[in-house]
């Protein structure tokens, strides 16, 4: 702390003690700072360990330098019993050391609570999350009924919809999203027609390439991977916008100023994905069947893109381009639902932002999944 | 790297300091002394964060110098600077506890960075940083997100003090605090500068811990210090901010709270 204490920095801490009439007598030698006490620590407490005594008397003529891990070390030295501790005594030591020391030794007395493990923490934590997502699928569906009738409202009065809001989110969510979607919708559909290609190929079915990229993309991989892609680029964002707005208590702002949190950040962002999500199927519904033209064109022989459309118009009907079409707004709806309802369900801190944008996006292409399957089993039991 | 410490922990000379075309700083001359408490005060806008962001390291001079015990930062290599660092602890105004970290483990992080005492030992030292700051002993295991916006303040400045600074940066420490808190928390930083030798530079808009705790303050207008002198010659300054400033209805309150505590 002073001038000297620099210049003595270089010399080794240490101590000495002796005990008299059970009484410790502990001359300290030297800095005892953080930087020094390393080697210290275990010496001390092992040598006070063999010693018998009550009350301790340190001698600080001879120190040079303490900070309050010195003093924290030192304070080992005081014994007490479960009621209370035996004093301790300081000679030559200074106003700030005297200070220093007692913090120390009311600090060693109260131990903190620690955190320990058991055994049957896995069974608990397997427990908890089971709860947890019993609790979560019943609050997402709760949730999606306070949309419905939240929803209903703003449809009886439409101009109320905070339309430029819509369309700046379909910009982002759709426009923005649609390269991306039809790139891999593109790969998707070419995947199919290689695989394809072998099996059919092997029994002499060529010519079935069109009814098997038609039927696989309309019906389902154009609209799981625009659902994917919006889970992923979309929902995560409305979760993080959402959650950074509750963190920095915008929301209870809005709450406060008397807007409604539904109608202003919910709706506009579920519109968004239920009008955007039907343009972006078709869309990838284009791609992958070109994809699959592509593919076929150069990987089995005898089928032109030109004899590949004229089949493909011919056995692949209009009735699969509407079952994935049907499937995309409700695949929206979920993804927009799941999103803003986790970004609402943010609290204080930043790791809770985080675990709830990842729980937004498993959650949403869990239900795009479950739901897609739903479709599946309702489809066949209809015949179509 | 050796450090005088009987020179003055912090003195700048002639400091800019600007954003584009924005100046913030010019011919700004300041200095700290050893083992006193310092008070900023200054407009909204006048620059104080600037500057204790600039004396943190956080910014560099856009002109001018800084000097630690004596020595010019600019003229420090990489190492220098961050042993400057150690003896150096800050508490930002919101905290800035690691959200995703308990206050022990707040406390530890400065520990786990700086020195190679086994873990057990440094939870301990958390733990009395921890008592020292006057938190709960079971505070250690809470998160930032469970405590009160005035427990936030004194974990904050528990971890400030992990390695046992020389140097500590307060930026309003009270606001937010409610009266009671705020005056408990005035007392505790003089008691630890008492116990821990330190020199304290905080930036307050707190009229009543200007008055009982500073022993000097500083006034930043017009782009430099006006004037850093105790406070009743600050408060002769003739600068109409300043007469404004100690002037107004607030700080005439503190005053006559200040002389009634000091005739009881």
């Amino acid at each position: 702390m002073s001038a000297e204490a620099i210049t003595d920095s270089m010399v080794v801490p240490d101590f000495q003690m002796r005990v008299e009439d059970r009484r410790l007598y502990l001359t300290v030698l030297g800095p005892w700072t953080l930087a020094t006490i390393k080697s210290l620590d275990a010496r001390l407490a092992k040598d006070l360990n063999i010693e018998d005594y009550q009350d301790v008397s340190y001698d600080f003529e001879s120190l040079t330098d303490l900070d309050t891990a010195g003093a924290y070390i030192l304070a080992r030295a005081i014994r007490c019993t479960p009621e209370e501790c035996y004093p301790f005594h300081l000679t030559g030591n200074s106003q700030g050391q005297k200070i220093l020391m007692r913090e120390a030794a009311d600090a060693s007395m109260g131990r903190a609570p620690t955190e320990a493990r058991q055994w049957f923490d896995v069974l608990v934590r397997m427990g908890e999350a089971s709860e947890r997502f019993l609790k979560e699928t019943i609050d997402n569906l709760a949730f999606l009924g306070v949309f419905f009738m939240v929803m209903i409202r703003q449809m009886l009065t439409p101009h109320k919809i905070r339309w430029k809001s819509v369309v700046a989110h379909i910009e982002d969510v759709g426009l923005n999203a649609a390269p991306i979607i039809m790139t891999l919708s593109f790969f998707i559909g070419a995947v199919i027609a290689y695989m394809g290609a072998n099996m059919l190929a092997a029994n002499n079915l060529q010519f079935m390439m069109p009814e098997l990229v038609g039927f696989a993309v309309l019906r389902e991989f154009a609209v799981v991977v625009m659902a994917v892609i919006l889970a992923g680029r979309s929902d995560s964002a409305f979760t993080a916008q959402i959650g950074a707005m509750k963190m920095r208590q915008e929301i209870d702002a809005m709450q406060v100023i008397g807007m409604d949190r539904y109608e202003a950040l919910v709706i506009p962002r579920a519109l968004a994905c239920i009008i955007s999500a039907p343009i972006l199927t078709f869309l990838a519904m284009i791609s992958g069947i070109l994809g699959g033209v592509i593919v076929t064109w150069i990987a089995v022989e005898g089928i032109s893109p030109r004899f590949f459309m004229e089949r493909f118009s011919e056995m692949v009907t209009l009735q699969h381009f509407w079952v994935g079409m049907a499937k995309a707004p409700v695949f929206g709806l979920i993804i927009a639902v799941i999103g803003c309802r986790q970004g609402l369900a943010v609290t204080g801190s930043v790791e809770s932002l985080g675990k709830r944008t990842t729980q937004s996006v498993v959650q949403a292409l869990f239900a795009v999944i479950f739901v897609d399957a739903l479709f599946a089993v309702f489809f066949y039991q209809i015949g179509v | 790297m050796e450090i005088d410490f009987s020179k003055a922990p912090v003195e700048v000379k002639n400091l800019r300091s600007q954003f584009g075309d924005n100046i913030v700083h010019e011919s700004l001359d300041f200095q700290v002394g050893s083992g006193e408490i310092l008070g900023l005060v200054g407009g909204s806008g006048s620059g104080k964060t600037v500057l204790m962001n600039t004396l943190l390291g956080l910014k560099e001079p856009d002109g001018g110098d800084v000097f630690y015990f004596g020595q010019n930062r600019s003229s420090l290599s990489y190492k220098d600077r961050q042993s400057l660092n150690n003896i150096m602890g800050v508490l930002f105004q919101g905290g800035a506890l690691f959200s995703s970290m308990t206050v022990r483990q707040n406390i530890m992080i400065p520990l786990r960075e700086h020195t190679d005492l086994p873990v057990p030992l440094m939870r301990e030292l958390a733990d009395m940083k921890i008592h020292m700051v006057g938190l709960p002993a079971h505070a250690a295991t809470l998160y930032p997100s469970d405590l009160s916006g005035g427990m936030r303040k004194r974990a904050g400045l528990a971890r400030a003090l992990a390695l046992d600074p020389k140097l500590l940066f307060l930026d309003e420490p009270t606001a937010g605090l409610d009266p009671i808190g705020a005056s408990a928390f005035d007392q505790l930083i003089l008691d630890l500068r008492e116990a821990m030798g330190l020199t304290i530079l905080m930036i307050t808009h707190d009229l009543d811990t200007l008055f009982t705790i500073c022993d000097r303050v500083s006034v930043l207008v017009d782009k430099h210090i006006a004037i850093t002198d105790t406070l009743p010659n600050v408060m002769k300054h003739p600068h109409p901010w300043v007469q404004e400033y100690f002037g107004g209805p607030r700080a005439r309150a503190a005053i006559n709270a200040g002389d009634g505590a000091g005739a009881s």
